[in-house]
């Protein structure tokens, strides 16, 4: 096992919508070995969710027959390292992708990279076209000050 | 994820129970406007107390019932989210633009 990693867990699945669920409760069950709060469990759910719809609609195109991959690793110190890969198409411009309400689709929003921002401490986007794409989500699970009453 | 639908005159009730993400927000999306064709509806109510998750596909599955039924010349209504539902409405601006009220009778009463 890794320096620092506690315990970690590997599974991939093919991409189609209905294992984003199992991959968010996945997720959340795993989380759960660090003793975090309902809301940060909240929060690893909707970031794993909108990790794994980005590959199942722009890696894959909404195909079926991709493979998506879901790592977590828990270190010391609380802290939690999600990632999620995908052999899919890749993405030309991650910066642009990154952009909030930027999206290839009409009725999406295109909050899917800002709320990965917004609730993990770090965010890494690795991609290539053709290749596919790697999203790397770190977060520390440890209170913060406001939450120890200090 | 579950949805009951009742028309109550010219408007459109939907309880939804569940979560809602990629793969359930193309089944709601399809249930509601296939509803939505008659063109009659003036206000659609989204039920939201059953609902326990909900990520940047059901936002999204929202602003697009919101744009729908506004193109008709109609008001989308949210009632009864839970906090964790609510925080991501307000997050994303949704709350900016369609109203958030506490339950149906308090939509019914504006």
């Amino acid at each position: 096992m890794a320096t620092g990693v506690k315990n970690w867990v590997r599974f991939e699945f093919p991409s189609i919508s209905e294992n984003i669920s199992f991959a968010r409760a996945c997720a959340a069950a795993f989380a759960s070995q660090l003793d975090c709060t309902l809301e940060q469990i909240e929060e690893l759910k909707l970031v794993v969710s909108e990790a794994v719809s980005n590959s199942i609609i722009h890696g894959y195109g909404r195909g079926r027959d991709g493979v998506v991959v879901l790592e977590i690793k828990l270190r010391e110190e609380k802290t939690i390292d999600i990632v999620v890969e995908d052999r899919g198409c890749g993405i030309a411009d991650v910066e642009q992708a990154m952009q909030p309400a930027y999206s290839s689709e009409s009725e999406r929003m295109g909050l899917g990279f800002v709320f990965m921002k917004s609730f993990m401490e770090e965010l890494e986007v690795t991609s290539e076209v053709g290749v596919g794409t790697r999203v790397r989500m770190v977060k520390s699970l440890l209170p913060g000050r406001d939450e120890l009453g200090e | 994820m579950h949805v009951e639908i009742e028309a109550i005159r010219d408007t459109l009730m939907a309880r939804i129970r569940g979560e809602i993400d990629l793969a359930t927000a193309d089944e709601l999306r399809e249930i509601i406007d296939g509803r939505l064709k008659n063109k009659g509806y003036k206000a659609v109510i989204l039920d939201l107390s059953g609902v326990s998750f909900i990520d940047s596909s059901g936002l999204g599955f929202i602003l697009g019932r919101y744009k729908k039924i506004k193109g008709q010349g109609g008001m989308l209504y949210i009632v009864g989210a839970r906090s964790s539902v609510s925080r991501l409405l307000e997050v994303s601006g949704i709350t900016k633009l369609i109203p958030v009220y506490a339950n149906e009778h308090e939509v019914i009463q504006r």
